[in-house]
């Protein structure tokens, strides 16, 4: 398949984590349009390393191959770590003001 | 000669330990021992000088050299004292006029508090300090420091009595006066040491030739500048008389026999770079404003009943004749009349300090009369310098008064004659306030008769000293017709080249002239005891009115300097002050704050917008990284 796809997915995939970021008022809902856009950068950093290693112009060594998938699984080590803490705002904040709406969150206005 | 040089430097700073003890110790010492600290180094310094007087008998001049006060490069000032003739005779007029007048202070200021006591002494002992400094620098600019260091100390003692805002005002237009000629003293020096490279007289004097037309002119009419304000002459004369409103010791001191002769000292000093041909116009300047100042202050004293404004506007009147005769190139006439000047009018100035202390505080003359009864010290010792100042043979002023107008007469017939007119003056306005004050009946209250008493001891005996001095002071210097040797000028002769005469008068007009001005002071003086024999007050009227009100010049001067240099600082501080530059720096304050107001909504606590901004930030970043590059 061609690189293109796999980029349109992953625009497609960021741009709606964007949106939902933007958009959304619920923490949670936040939250996963954030790992969305994550998973589009993993999604990406795979196929252009799937791409380098079988381009025949490029020198497809093997570091060069899976340098990229490396760091996909340090992408993930961070977003499960980012999971943990996140969850845990999100919790303490239910506990504060009973509600995930980041918009009451605003206590530093004034 | 090595051991004058080596203790010169004490002359000096005895009286700066002075000052140091009674200033700081003001809050602990007795009066008795600030009066003898502040006597007692002014006398050590007398005893030295005398010793300096003796050993440059003989010709000899030197300069100490300490350190190096300026050095710049190729520049060196050094803290040089020039040890000679003419820096060793206001040595001695300094701290022996000095010495005699911090004894009469011991006694004429014992009401003060103990601690203004001692910080009258040591504001005396700085001013002594200074004007030694002054003598003996042996560069203008050393000489520079006296000269703003006297300044100083004249603005401290005019504000004494710090309470009464008239004199505070006074000790203003004092100092700003000053001030205003100093600006002209130090333009002088920039010039000499821009053009010579040193400030060093014997440096300056040697190399004179290097000095062209301009520069010539330039520098001396700018020195003239300085002296015209410290040594009170028209333009700047106006803070002189007001200047009265220090302690009548003071006023012999500092206004009358020291300080005010600075500017003589100064240009006496440079009598070569003044003798210089390219500077005649700068002579004939000096004789005119001499003489000029001679005749208004004389004419304003006619009118005067405040006794030390009389006296005040008469050592205007006799520092004009100085300038005369420094202007008609007779340097060693001036110093002679210096020395006898300090010796008269200190005596006047403390006589009428003991008038106004028996009189409680009363100056006016037209309260006076009939004082002889009671002081009769004073009253003597009065006349004597009365005597003294309208040229009575044999009495000093005679002397000195008559050198001056034989040189007058020598240089121009109508100068000497102008100059006899103010001479007749001077003695008719002296007679006025002698008879005035001592003779006739007493036109004082009540209490004020019942008050009068002759002063203690401290006081009279200055006052006869003063008086011996007064007497005899003139026989230095008696002209060669009356069988003297003119003993002041061969004395100078190392510092004061022989005065040449270019058109040298027969010892018979000398005679004349002598016995002409001599029967006009006469004259002036029958007319002054027959006009004010019997006091009976009136009103001024035409020119009395005029003369009584000084000719109008402090209100002119008030109009046409004062008043429109004060719209113009109001116009400044309303407009460009307060406007302009307040406007300004409050409109930036003001700018920032209004942007900063803006600027702060868009923090607006909402999560999103912030994401949202991110995100455009991120946007641009990118559009710029992909096709703008």
């Amino acid at each position: 398949m061609e690189i293109k796809y796999y980029i349109g997915l992953a625009i497609a995939l960021f741009c709606t984590g964007i949106i939902g970021v933007l958009t959304r008022r619920n923490a949670i809902i936040i939250f996963m349009c954030v790992e969305l856009m994550l998973n589009a950068v993993n999604l990406l950093l795979v196929a252009f390393s799937k791409m380098h290693a079988l381009s025949p112009v490029g020198i497809a060594t093997p570091s060069v191959v899976s340098d990229a998938q490396v760091f996909v699984f340090f992408i993930m080590v961070v977003a499960a770590a980012e999971v943990a803490v996140g969850l845990a705002i999100i919790v303490m904040m239910y506990r504060n003001v009973h509600s995930v709406d980041v918009n009451f969150l605003n206590r530093l206005k004034n | 000669m090595n051991n004058v040089l080596q203790i010169v430097w004490l002359i000096p700073f005895l009286p700066l330990m002075g000052f140091l003890i009674n200033g700081l110790g003001r809050k602990q010492l007795s009066k008795t021992f600030s009066g003898i600290i502040g006597s007692g180094v002014v006398l050590a310094s007398f005893i030295i000088s005398l010793y300096v007087f003796f050993s440059v008998k003989g010709g000899n001049t030197h300069v100490a050299h300490y350190f190096n006060f300026v050095n710049i490069e190729s520049l060196k000032i050094g803290f040089d004292f020039q040890v000679d003739q003419l820096s060793s005779i206001f040595l001695l007029i300094i701290t022996g006029v000095g010495f005699l007048i911090h004894v009469y202070s011991t006694s004429y200021m014992h009401e003060e508090e103990s601690k203004d006591f001692a910080k009258y002494f040591s504001y005396l002992n700085l001013f002594v300090f200074s004007m030694l400094l002054l003598v003996l620098g042996a560069n203008y600019v050393i000489m520079f420091i006296g000269w703003e260091g006297v300044g100083l100390c004249s603005y401290l003692l005019i504000g004494y009595w710090f309470k009464n805002n008239n004199y505070n005002n006074a000790a203003k237009k004092a100092f700003i006066m000053n001030r205003i000629g100093d600006l002209g003293f130090l333009l002088a020096v920039f010039w000499l040491i821009s053009k010579l490279g040193t400030a060093d007289y014997h440096n300056v004097f040697a190399n004179i030739s290097k000095l062209g037309k301009t520069d010539i002119i330039g520098i001396t009419l700018l020195l003239f500048v300085g002296a015209t304000g410290k040594s009170a002459q028209i333009p700047l004369y106006t803070w002189l008389p007001d200047a009265m409103a220090g302690p009548t010791p003071v006023s012999a001191l500092i206004h009358a026999a020291t300080m005010v002769t600075a500017g003589i000292y100064m240009i006496a000093r440079s009598n070569i770079l003044y003798s210089s041909d390219f500077a005649e116009i700068t002579r004939n300047i000096i004789s005119v404003i001499g003489l000029a100042t001679a005749l208004l202050a004389a004419s304003i004293a006619l009118k005067q009943n405040d006794i030390k404004k009389v006296l005040a506007y008469s050592t205007v009147s006799q520092l004009g004749f100085m300038f005369l005769a420094l202007g008609c190139g007779n340097y060693t006439a001036a110093v002679f009349h210096v020395m006898t000047h300090a010796f008269f009018k200190a005596l006047l100035f403390l006589g009428s300090g003991s008038v106004i202390h028996a009189m409680g505080g009363e100056q006016d003359i037209t309260k006076m009369g009939g004082l002889n009864k009671y002081m009769r010290i004073t009253q003597v010792t009065f006349l004597i310098g009365c005597l003294a100042i309208a040229g009575c043979p044999p009495f000093s002023g005679f002397f000195s008064k008559d050198a001056i107008l034989l040189s007058a007469f020598e240089h121009n017939k109508i100068l000497w004659g102008l100059a006899v007119f103010a001479a007749m003056m001077t003695t008719y306005y002296m007679f006025r306030l002698y008879f005035l004050t001592f003779s006739g009946k007493f036109r004082g209250t009540h209490d004020q008769e019942h008050h009068l008493h002759e002063s203690p001891s401290a006081m009279t005996l200055p006052l006869i000293v003063l008086a011996i001095l007064a007497i005899i002071g003139g026989f230095v210097g008696v002209p060669h017709i009356l069988g003297g040797h003119n003993e002041i000028a061969t004395f100078l002769q190392p510092v004061i080249p022989m005065h040449e005469n270019a058109n040298p008068v027969s010892s018979g007009t000398e005679y004349g002239l002598m016995i002409g001005t001599t029967i006009a002071m006469l004259i002036a003086g029958i007319f002054a005891f027959m006009q004010n024999r019997n006091f009976v007050a009136k009103e001024n009227k035409g020119l009395g009115k005029v003369l009584e009100n000084k000719w109008y010049v402090d209100e002119l001067y008030d109009s046409i300097i004062v008043k429109p240099l004060q719209s113009v600082a109001t116009f400044f501080n309303n407009i460009l002050e307060k406007k302009g530059i307040d406007g300004f720096v409050n409109g930036v304050g003001k700018a920032v704050n209004y942007g900063s107001r803006q600027v702060r909504l868009l923090q607006s606590g909402h999560v999103g917008s912030y994401v949202l901004l991110m995100v455009i930030g991120i946007l641009i970043l990118f559009i710029v990284q992909l096709f703008l590059k």
